[in-house]
């Protein structure tokens, strides 16, 4: 057996890299045991999260959205083996793309994002880090944080999340991009999609997200 | 430069609390009352008659205390907020009246923003991760670029409300942290009740409601039902605490308000700290209750680098949030 890699050490979770698992490149999701935690109450926290986002990222997929093939669920061991999705982080390469792309791929986004509402999915965690750009357009991943709910309020988190980390990473393109995401968002999801931005205005307004200078 | 000396008072609830803090870093001074309800919770007007009935008394055993008369004092520092109304307005009152007479500045402080700082000065420590735990809060808050950053919170009613709320139920003598406590100890057997974590944020109101639920059905002794409450609160603060103490990568890990005297909740914070290479800081429970020195110390600070508040400014905000506050000294 290979040696698993540790590509990324989270608060909540371990990501680990299997090169050979039963012959193909897999991500290994663990949520590592919390010590300070009741260990029969943490167990039980663990095995509910990880057949939640299991079923989220399934979910998902029926509202077609790409996300990850998963190839297995272990509730007991907190452990989710998905699909290594090959590409780049949306975050990494939006400085590099040509105009023209940087746009249609934030429109796409804008619909993925659209249809994972509208399937009543809420990502938790929508930004370009868990946006996977691939041969086949951009694959959402990380839904550890996700749920399933159609409430404006929870839309707006979402896009606000999205909004902020346009104006505060790629502040060179915000404008443009977020346009161009706005506007594949709107075509997936209709005229809840209406509500849905202006919720993310009166959210961005509020005194626990804004940067008053 | 000579020593300044500020006199604070605290009234944001059940705690009339007047402190004397003295620009060197010295606390000279700590008294308070404590409102106590004949019965239920806090009742804002009545809570707020009995500081204005103690305040001139408190204010007087302080300046003794510290030794010194009004006389001495260099200005005046209030809790403007966030808190009961009718509770905070007693103490504004108060404070702006010492400040007119005496002729000396008046200073408006927020309340967490107090409780941070205390613990700073008490427990010398420089930039920490704070968890604030109260019958009125449940913040994580650091210091980032100007301000004390909110990286979590409750959703609706604080932990030590849901702890407060469920011990009068379960008519456990006043006060009912300690005595949830204390039964928990006795408790072994975890009962399933709702942990919400909603990303970094928490909720305790549906924790409440189903610790209430079991106590009605009797189905469990009240030493398990106790241990379940505890677990599952402090489990769901752990959480919070250790994803924005990985966040943020900041080396203590302060905890203070009046739910920080939790023995198990400090066990905990012990471990997150530990895991994550933080010293854990616990502020001491007279410093880490609702009191005046606090109020008192974030004067001098405050003061010290420039701020004033003016009479016609200094109305109270019941609702004045942490990270709207601009922390000058810290920058």
């Amino acid at each position: 057996m290979e040696e698993l890699i540790l590509i990324a050490k989270g608060a909540e979770a371990d990501l680990l890299l299997d090169p050979d698992w039963n012959g193909v490149k897999a991500l290994i999701k663990r949520r590592g045991e919390k010590r300070y935690r009741h260990p029969e109450l943490d167990r039980e926290i663990r095995r509910q999260r990880t057949i939640h986002e299991a079923s989220i990222i399934h979910r998902a997929k029926g509202a077609g959205v790409p996300t990850p093939v998963i190839y297995q669920v272990d509730p007991d061991d907190a452990t989710i083996v998905m699909e290594f999705v090959e590409g780049e982080r949306v975050r990494d390469i939006v400085e590099c793309l040509p105009g023209e792309e940087r746009r249609r791929l934030f429109k796409v986004i804008g619909v993925m994002a659209g249809r994972l509402h509208r399937a009543s999915i809420i990502h938790g965690d929508l930004t370009t880090s868990n946006i996977i750009n691939t041969a086949e357009g951009p694959v959402f991943v990380d839904f550890g944080l996700g749920e399933v709910s159609s409430e404006t309020e929870k839309r707006g988190v979402d896009l606000n999340l999205m909004h902020r980390m346009l104006t505060s990473t790629h502040f060179r393109h915000t404008e443009e991009l977020f346009a161009a995401f706005e506007k594949g968002y709107r075509e997936s999801l209709g005229e809840e999609a209406e509500e849905a931005l202006e919720r993310m205005e009166e959210i961005s307004r509020r005194g626990r997200y804004i940067e008053r200078e | 430069m000579d020593v300044l000396t500020c006199l604070g008072i605290e009234s944001t609830a059940d705690n009339l609390g007047v402190g004397i803090a003295s620009s060197d870093g010295r606390i000279l001074a700590n008294e308070i009352t404590t409102h106590v309800p004949e019965e239920g919770g806090i009742h804002p007007r009545e809570a707020a008659r009995h500081h204005a009935d103690v305040v001139g008394d408190t204010i007087s055993r302080a300046l003794a205390t510290a030794g010194i008369t009004s006389r001495d004092l260099d200005f005046i520092a209030f809790a403007q907020g966030p808190g009961l109304g009718p509770c905070l307005r007693t103490g504004a009152t108060a404070a702006r009246a010492l400040s007119s007479y005496l002729k000396v500045p008046l200073v408006g402080v927020n309340h967490c923003v107090a409780h941070i700082e205390i613990g700073r000065l008490t427990e010398d420590a420089v930039d920490p991760l704070t968890l604030y735990v109260s019958g009125g809060n449940t913040i994580v808050t650091g210091y980032e670029a100007g301000r004390y950053r909110v990286f979590g919170e409750t959703l609706d009613i604080a932990v030590g409300n849901c702890l407060d709320v469920f011990a009068r139920a379960a008519e456990l003598p006043y006060p009912g942290g300690p005595a949830v406590e204390e039964l928990a100890l006795k408790g072994e057997k975890l009962i399933p009740l709702p942990y919400v974590v909603k990303g970094m944020d928490l909720s305790y109101s549906g924790l409440l409601t189903a610790a209430m639920g079991e106590l009605r059905k009797a189905e469990h002794s009240l030493e398990d039902i106790c241990f379940s409450l505890q677990e599952t609160a402090y489990g769901m603060l752990g959480e919070v605490t250790e994803r924005a103490l990985a966040h943020t990568g900041k080396g203590e890990l302060l905890l203070t308000g009046g739910v920080g005297a939790n023995k198990r909740l400090r066990s905990m914070i012990s471990l997150i700290a530990e895991e994550h290479g933080a010293a854990a800081k616990f502020v001491p429970i007279r410093y880490a209750t609702d009191n005046g020195a606090m109020i008192a110390w974030t004067g001098v600070v405050a003061y010290m680098s420039g701020v004033r508040t003016p009479v016609e400014s200094s109305f109270i905000d019941s609702r004045w949030r942490l990270d709207e506050v601009e922390v000058p000294w810290r920058s």
